[in-house]
C-alpha cells in the first residue's frame, strides 16, 4: 500500500520537512510528526529518506516511530475512529462500544476496513472524561456514546 | 458543587480570554514576574521553600527545594521545563489550565528561569491536545510582543524564551528523564538517576522539570506571599489540588480543593453522590500508578502521605469513582493492560513482570484462576516493585496490591466460586431466560448474533449456554426484563 506515493515525492517534501528543522536529530519527533501529518502514516520509504537526510540510522528511526503510539506505519481510512479507553471511560462502558464497532465494521482494532473509508484505533484518554465514554471520528467528538448509538455514528459517514 | 472549594490553579479558568494577554494582566498577571525581577535569585526560592508547594505531577517532591538544587549547579546555559505530557488516563487538568490560563504556566516558568539561572525553556506537551498547543503559541507570541518574554524582560537584563516540544504518546515520557530523552529525539527510556536533570538534564545541561499545576500555582504564590499559601492545606502538604472528578459520580468535572479535604466531601458534597444512587465501591486515584480507596477511606483527609499510606498515591489527580457494577479484579486488570502496553521494556522487572501480572489476572477474570495465583500476584507485584528502573515499574504494581488489600473476598471467590459479584467478567456470568416472564415475542432471538436462542414464536425461548457468546445483545432488546444474568 505505501507504494501509493511516489518515491521522488517522498524525497522532495521529506528534504523540505527536515529543512524546516535544520536537519537536526535532536528535532526527530516534530519531523515525524510533520511527516505523518503530510502523508497521513509514515511508510518505511518516508522513515529511509529521513534517515538519510538527517544522516542517522533507518534503524534509529524506525525505533522512535514504532516507541510512540502516535506515529502509525498503516495507513488510516478516510474516517479514523479513535475509541478513548482512559479509565472514566472505560468505567463507563467503552469496552461495549468498542466491541460493538467492530462487529459492525467487521474490523478488529488497529485495522482498516477494505474499502478504506475506516480505521479505527485506541487511545488512552482525551481528557474528555466528563464527557465519557468518549469516541472521535476525524476532529468530531462524540460524548455518552452507547453500544445502540454505534449504527447511527456510522451511518453518518457512509 | 462550588462551596468546598478553592481556586488557585484554576483561578483564571473560564474567567478570562486565553487569548488575550490583556486580560490575564488585568488579574496580576506577570505582576508576580515583575516583582522577582526587582529581587533576588535566592528570594525567589526562599519564598517557594517558604510556601511549601510539592509538585503536583504526582511525585509530590518540594519545589522549592528542586529549584535550589537546580540553581546550586554551576553553569552558563540551564534549561525550564514544563511537563505538559498528561498522560495518566482520568486526567485532563493540565490541559485546563493550558487552555484556560495559559499565560500564568508561561510566566511561572519566567520565575524559574530566574531563579535558577537559566535563559530558555521548552513545554513539552502531547500532540493529541491541539487547542491547548494552538493557546500556547498565541499566548507566546503576545508575551514576546510585549517584552515579558525574550531579550531583556522589563527593561532588566534577564533574558528568557519558551519554545514547544512535542510528545508522541507514550505514558513513560512523564517521568522526568524519560521526558527529556524524549526532547532529545529519541525513544523515550528513563535512565538512571542520579545524575538528576538538576546536575545532567536536556542536552546534558542542568535542567529543572515542572508540572503545569505545579507552575500554575507559581504566579498567586509570589503575588499573595508564601504565608498565605502555607496557611491552606495540612501540615505536610500545602496549597491545594485539583481533582479531575470522574466515573460513577453525578457531578463530573474538575474541582479543585484544600489539601486534606476527605473523599467523602469530593465524592458526596462536590461530587453529588454516586450516579443512579448506587452503592460507592472504590475511588481510585493516581492512576495506573495509583491505588483504590475505599468506603473505610471516605474520612481521610487527602494528602501526599495519607494517600500513600491508604495504598494509594496523589498522582497527577485523576479521580476515578466505581459503584457496585465495577468488578476490581476486572479494574486491576485493565490497568496492567495500560502498563504492559506504556512499558519502555528497557528493564526486564517491569516489561516481562508486568505482563505476568496481567496473564494472572486475566487467568482469573477468565474463570481458570487458582487460590496460589493471589499468592503469585503478590509475590511479583513486591519483586517488581523493588527492582524496576523507574517511576512506571515501581508503581505499576499498586492497582493489584490496593485491590487484592481491599477486595480480598472478591478475589477468591472468582477463583474458589468462579463467580464475579458485580457480573462483570463475561466468563463468570449466565444470562438466562425466565420462563414465567417470556412471552415469546422472539427479539432476543432475532438479535443473537450466535445463534444461541431457540424457541417458537408466543412460546418459552431458551438459552443455550454451550453456543451462547455472553454479548448481552438478547439482554438490551428483551422489552419485558425476562432475561437475567446470573
Amino acid at each position: 500500500m505505501a507504494c501509493q506515493i511516489k518515491e521522488n515525492e517522498i524525497k522532495e517534501k521529506v528534504i523540505e520537512i527536515c529543512g524546516e528543522f535544520k536537519n537536526d536529530p535532536n528535532d526527530l519527533i516534530a519531523i515525524l510528526h510533520k511527516a505523518q501529518n503530510h502523508f497521513g502514516f509514515l511508510p518505511k520509504e518516508v522513515q529511509a529518506a529521513i534517515a538519510e537526510i538527517l544522516n542517522i540510522s533507518s534503524a534509529k528511526v524506525y525505533g522512535v516511530v514504532t516507541f510512540y503510539s502516535y506515529f502509525t506505519m498503516e495507513p488510516r481510512g478516510k474516517h479514523p475512529i479513535s475509541i478513548c479507553m482512559g479509565t472514566a471511560c472505560y468505567v463507563k462502558g467503552a469496552e461495549k462500544v468498542l466491541k460493538e464497532f467492530e462487529s459492525k465494521l467487521e474490523i478488529k482494532n488497529g485495522q482498516t476496513t477494505r474499502d478504506g473509508k475506516f480505521s479505527m484505533n485506541t487511545l488512552r484518554c482525551i481528557g474528555a472524561c466528563g464527557l465519557a465514554p468518549v469516541i472521535m471520528i476525524g476532529e468530531k467528538v462524540y460524548g455518552g456514546v452507547k453500544q445502540e448509538d454505534v449504527s447511527k455514528i456510522i451511518k453518518e459517514y457512509e | 458543587m462550588k462551596s468546598k472549594q478553592i481556586k488557585i490553579a484554576l483561578r483564571n479558568c473560564g474567567h478570562i480570554d486565553p487569548e488575550d494577554i490583556a486580560d490575564y494582566i488585568s488579574k496580576d498577571g506577570y505582576a508576580a514576574l515583575g516583582k522577582c525581577l526587582t529581587g533576588s535569585r535566592e528570594a525567589v526560592i526562599e519564598t517557594m521553600k517558604k510556601s511549601g508547594l510539592r509538585g503536583r505531577g504526582g511525585g509530590g517532591f518540594p519545589t522549592g527545594k528542586k529549584w535550589e538544587l537546580a540553581a546550586a549547579v554551576p553553569g552558563e546555559k540551564k534549561y525550564v521545563i514544563c511537563n505538559a505530557d498528561e498522560g495518566d488516563p482520568g486526567a485532563f487538568m493540565d490541559r485546563s489550565v493550558l487552555e484556560g490560563d495559559p499565560h500564568s504556566v508561561l510566566e511561572a516558568m519566567a520565575v524559574c528561569g530566574y531563579a535558577i539561572g537559566a535563559d530558555e525553556g521548552y513545554i513539552y506537551i502531547r500532540a493529541e491536545y491541539p487547542l491547548a498547543i494552538k493557546r500556547l503559541k498565541i499566548a507566546m507570541a503576545q508575551a514576546r510582543e510585549a517584552g515579558l518574554l525574550g531579550k531583556n524582560i522589563l527593561g532588566t537584563g534577564f533574558n528568557f524564551d519558551i519554545g514547544l516540544k512535542y510528545g508522541a504518546g507514550a505514558f513513560v515520557c512523564g517521568e522526568e528523564t524519560a521526558l527529556i530523552k524524549s526532547m532529545e529525539g529519541n525513544r523515550g527510556e528513563p535512565v538512571m538517576k542520579p545524575p538528576y536533570p538538576a546536575q545532567k538534564g536536556y542536552m546534558g545541561k542542568p535542567t529543572n522539570v515542572n508540572n503545569v499545576e505545579t507552575f500554575a500555582n507559581i504566579p498567586a504564590i509570589i503575588n499573595n506571599g508564601a504565608d498565605w499559601f502555607a496557611s491552606i492545606g495540612t501540615e505536610g502538604s500545602k496549597g491545594t489540588k485539583v481533582f479531575a472528578l470522574a466515573g460513577k459520580v453525578k457531578n463530573v468535572g474538575l474541582v479543585e480543593v484544600p489539601m486534606g479535604t476527605t473523599l467523602r466531601e469530593l465524592i458526596y458534597e462536590i461530587g453529588g453522590g454516586i450516579l443512579n444512587d448506587k452503592q460507592f465501591k472504590a475511588a481510585q486515584t493516581g492512576g495506573p500508578s495509583g491505588g483504590c480507596l475505599t468506603e473505610k477511606h471516605l474520612d481521610t483527609p487527602i494528602d501526599y502521605e495519607s494517600l500513600k499510606q491508604a495504598g494509594s498515591m496523589m498522582g497527577s489527580g485523576g479521580l476515578i469513582v466505581m459503584d457496585e457494577d465495577d468488578c476490581m479484579v476486572a479494574v486491576a486488570q485493565f490497568y496492567l493492560d495500560f502498563t504492559v502496553e506504556e512499558s519502555c521494556g528497557k528493564c526486564v522487572p517491569c516489561r516481562e513482570g508486568n505482563k505476568v501480572l496481567y496473564q494472572l489476572l486475566n487467568k482469573i477474570t477468565h474463570g481458570k484462576g487458582e487460590v496460589e495465583d493471589l499468592k503469585k500476584l503478590k509475590n511479583f507485584s513486591e519483586i517488581i516493585k523493588s527492582a524496576s528502573l523507574c517511576g512506571l515499574g515501581q508503581t505499576s504494581p499498586n492497582p493489584v496490591l490496593s485491590t487484592l488489600d481491599n477486595f480480598y473476598d472478591e478475589y477468591y471467590e472468582h477463583v474458589t466460586e468462579k463467580k464475579c459479584r458485580s457480573k462483570n467478567c463475561r466468563a463468570l456470568i449466565k444470562y438466562i431466560i425466565i420462563p414465567e416472564k417470556c412471552v415469546g415475542c422472539g427479539a432476543c432471538k432475532r438479535a443473537c448474533p450466535a445463534e444461541a436462542i431457540s424457541g417458537e414464536v408466543k412460546k418459552i425461548h431458551l438459552i443455550d449456554q454451550e453456543k451462547c457468546i455472553k454479548c448481552g445483545a438478547c439482554y438490551q432488546k428483551c422489552k419485558f426484563n425476562s432475561i437475567i444474568i446470573e
